[in-house]
């Protein structure tokens, strides 16, 4: 510990001795890591569990429906009469359909009609994915039947059109020009990415749903829902038309092996009816499976994280370079240190804690880096952007790598200064 | 000044040598595939959308359904847009004006499948941006023809775009299908029960969504369809100059007109465009800093231990000094010195450069690197280093004589 103390003392006077190399290396460190942590950042935010307390209970059937020489996965969406079926069967825990859609509000006379966006889905929904309501609740199995005029809000939506969470259910509502009811408001609930729509891409990232309204309700005004994918004629109610997204929860291992035996024996028994010619067996997807065959994370992220990993690499032989420059310098001295009976031991160790201290400052630049290079992220137009803020894992990351980088480029430089004899540096002085 | 020599000192330095050549390598090889990026998507950027884009501007608008209307949602609405156009036309600035369905660059979208024949539309379709416009659609935009004509008054359907029996493609989408563009009078399948025949060509027709490296930016057609549903874009032309201004009075206009209507977005074409186009645009500074910040460290590189030689050879340099070597020999052996280190680095990268590439190319839309870029990348380098160890050449110049007569 006192040696450490010592070591620590004379790094700390080495590293102000030669300002112009130190600067150089502090400089090189942080802006590898600064790059580097910024990419790594925004790929860690796009690429985690939306619902980490649930992720491990819910599921996507894979189902491709698609016609023979289809180049396309139809098994992405539901055709209306299978997820029908599948709703109908009811061997999950819970299960719910859900769509897209965009509808006009007209609220009355104070504020002007307006687009917005949201979801037409089933009843479980919302107890599924463990939306929390901040005021009434969802609507029941018995509204999706009745096709019942009621819909629940987000937070936004409610405080902009009632003024409060509370002021807003049992109060009317005009959507595309059909008398609804609010029954409930949600309460702050935003998952990203929107995991349980269709989209990816980026879209994922930016888009919330405002509303939600039975898809029965939906399918019976004609609201039209949104991401068809057809591949013939028949409109979107047809059979050769994917459009609706279907979710279960399954909460025990026997469960899942239950639902997997029973989407087989569904798609056995409609082949024998000559669909899904495809002939490939149906699946069943974990949500972060789902999202990882989404292709969320936009390929320019990664190429990004590429340039900024080979932009750390360079910034790391030139620290290499720089750190054998700044010990090698000081050949005279570690020579007479030599000479003095210091072990090659303690002069790798000196060393080893100099290349430390440089790493922990580059990880303070590197740090300062990270918070701007997130901070232009933010003003970039991509739809993850919002995302891109530091969290303590990763100011802590920035550190560890921070560290690891600039004591592994110190070892060789190190290594290369503990070999100098001490006998020839002290004949030429 | 003989080579020989130069080397010689220079393996005495091995490893640092080593490193300076492993940094000029891989600086040289990424920001070479940086440069190639770049200028993918500057092209991407630059290109040609066939629509007089700094004359048009574009508003979107939707009808709330009330009881004036009816609830049917297939009411036909366009002997309203007819009206509305008269307006438009009649109003200041305004030069022609037509309802549309679907733009390049609008994002999204839908894309038809097409072929030569019906298998060729069921096995393997070219799937194509369909863009659906009344009368005057495409003069207001602009398109320039380089075979056959506009639609005829004949041409155009009411109501459901199964009827359409005529369209005008893009040269690339007649590229594409007949590998010719002399293609008026073909017939297009697409998974409607009629094709539809080829009336003319354009010489550019931009797809919805272009994106960098499609071979598709440019399959699109024209569908003639007098539009009469619930949510349309009016496309006007105008003066550039005089675009925020007509665009202002057409939006108030058609408001006046009929107050049960959305105008959800109205921006000129270009604005559209950029919309469109930015992350591409943030892409490009990105790339650049990316570059720039690469120059930079590998320069701090090379200027750090550029100085420690010097100090180094301090001794010799007087020495040199001493036996009539000039102040400008010396900086001279420096920046030749490191002449020789970035120029062997620069080889080493350019084998990189290409292995970079092709490892990009399987997982990210990229070209192949065009030699002329090693060329570009080499500049960059040169300059680079040359500046780099300017600072250590100068203090290198300026060791006295004397220095040779100490000694240590």
């Amino acid at each position: 510990m006192h040696l450490f103390r010592h070591y620590l003392k004379l790094a700390l006077r080495n590293l102000l001795d030669s300002k112009v190399l130190t600067t150089l290396i502090v400089l090189a460190i942080g802006l590898g890591i600064g790059a580097s942590m910024t990419m790594i950042t925004v790929l860690h935010v796009m690429s985690g569990d939306p619902m980490p307390a649930r992720s491990a209970r819910l599921f996507y059937p894979h189902l491709d429906v698609g016609p023979a020489n289809a180049n396309f996965d139809f098994g992405r969406a539901f055709t209306w009469s299978d997820v029908n079926n599948l709703l109908r069967a009811h061997r999950a825990v819970r299960q719910a359909m859900m769509a897209g859609g965009r509808v006009v509000i007209s609220p009355g006379e104070q504020i002007k009609p307006f687009f917005s966006s949201g979801r037409y889905a089933s009843s479980e929904f919302f107890a599924m994915f463990d939306a929390p309501f901040a005021a009434g609740s969802h609507w029941t199995a018995k509204a999706d039947t009745n096709r019942a005029r009621v819909v629940v809000l987000n937070s936004e939506l409610a405080q902009r059109l009632f003024g409060s969470a509370a002021a807003a259910v049992g109060q009317p509502l005009r959507i595309q020009d059909q008398e609804f009811r609010v029954v409930g408001v949600l309460n702050d609930w935003h998952p990203v990415p929107l995991f349980y729509s269709a989209s990816g891409g980026a879209y994922a990232f930016k888009s919330e749903d405002h509303f939600f309204l039975p898809l029965t309700t939906a399918m019976d005004i004609k609201l039209r829902p949104s991401g068809e994918a057809c591949w013939g004629g028949g409109g979107y109610t047809g059979d050769q038309c994917t459009w609706v997204q279907f979710w279960v929860e399954l909460d025990t291992p026997a469960q899942i092996d239950a639902y997997r035996r029973f989407l087989v024996g569904y798609w056995r028994e409609q082949k024998m009816h000559g669909r899904f010619p495809r002939n490939l067996p149906p699946d069943l997807y974990g949500l972060m499976q789902r999202l990882r065959l989404k292709h969320l994370v936009p390929s320019q992220v990664t190429l990004q994280l590429w340039l900024a990993l080979g932009f750390l690499g360079v910034c790391l032989f030139n620290t290499i370079g720089l750190m054998l420059a700044k010990f090698l310098r000081r050949a005279g001295e570690v020579g007479v240190r030599r000479a003095l009976g210091a072990r090659r031991r303690d002069i790798f160790a000196q060393l080893g804690v100099e290349a430390g201290i440089l790493g922990l400052a580059g990880g303070l630049l590197g740090l300062l880096l990270t918070w701007f290079g997130l901070w232009l992220v933010r003003q970039r137009p991509e739809a993850y952007a919002q995302l891109a803020h530091l969290d303590l894992t990763m100011v802590l990351g920035v550190f560890v790598l921070a560290v690891v980088t600039s004591v592994l480029a110190g070892l060789l430089p190190a290594w290369r200064a503990c070999r100098i004899p001490p006998a020839l540096q002290l004949k030429i002085q | 000044m003989r080579l020989p020599p130069m080397i010689a000192s220079l393996t005495r330095h091995k490893l640092t040598v080593l490193l300076m050549l492993l940094a000029t390598a891989f600086t040289s090889a990424i920001i070479t595939n940086i440069a190639s990026m770049v200028a993918h998507r500057l092209a991407l950027l630059n290109a040609p959308s066939g629509i007089d884009e700094s004359s048009i501007v574009l508003i979107d608008s939707a009808w709330i359904k009330t009881a004036q209307f009816g609830s049917k949602s297939d009411r036909d609405f366009w002997p309203e847009y007819q009206a509305d156009l008269h307006a438009l036309r009649g109003a200041a600035g305004v030069k022609s004006a037509a309802v549309v369905n679907g733009m390049p660059f609008w994002g999204g979208g839908s894309s038809v499948g097409v072929g030569t024949t019906v298998d060729d539309v069921a096995n393997a379709p070219v799937y194509a941006s369909a863009f659906m416009g009344g009368p005057a659609a495409i003069g207001t935009l602009g398109l320039k023809f380089v075979q056959g004509r506009n639609f005829s008054r004949t041409d155009y359907v009411r109501g459901g775009h199964e009827k359409v029996a005529a369209t005008i493609i893009s040269r690339a989408l007649a590229q594409r299908l007949f590998h010719t563009s002399h293609v008026v009078g073909r017939l297009i399948y697409t998974h409607a029960q009629k094709p539809m025949r080829v009336v003319g060509v354009v010489a550019h027709l931009m797809g919805t969504s272009p994106g960098l490296g499609a071979a598709d930016n440019e399959y699109a057609m024209l569908w003639p369809v007098e539009l009469g549903g619930n949510s349309v874009t009016f496309a006007l032309r105008t003066a550039p100059a005089e675009r925020a201004q007509v665009l202002k009075q057409a939006v108030a206009l058609l408001g006046m007109r009929n107050p049960h209507r959305i105008f959800d977005d109205a921006r000129t074409f270009t604005q559209m465009r950029a919309k469109y186009f930015r992350r591409y645009s943030s892409m490009v500074s990105l790339l650049l800093a990316t570059g720039f910040g690469l120059l930079l460290v590998t320069a701090a590189g090379m200027a750090g231990l550029t100085s420690f030689w010097v100090q180094q050879r301090t001794r010799s340099i007087g020495i040199r000094r001493a036996l009539g070597a000039t102040r400008v020999d010396i900086l001279r052996y420096t920046h030749l010195e490191n002449l020789l280190i970035v120029t062997v680095g620069i080889l080493l990268g350019c084998v990189l450069a290409y292995g970079l590439n092709l490892q990009l190319m399987k997982y990210y839309a990229l070209q192949t690197l065009p030699p002329s870029y090693l060329v570009i990348g080499a500049i960059a380098l040169w300059l680079m280093g040359q500046l780099a160890v300017l600072a250590p050449s100068l203090r290198a110049g300026a060791v006295p004589p004397a220095v040779a007569t100490r000694s240590g």
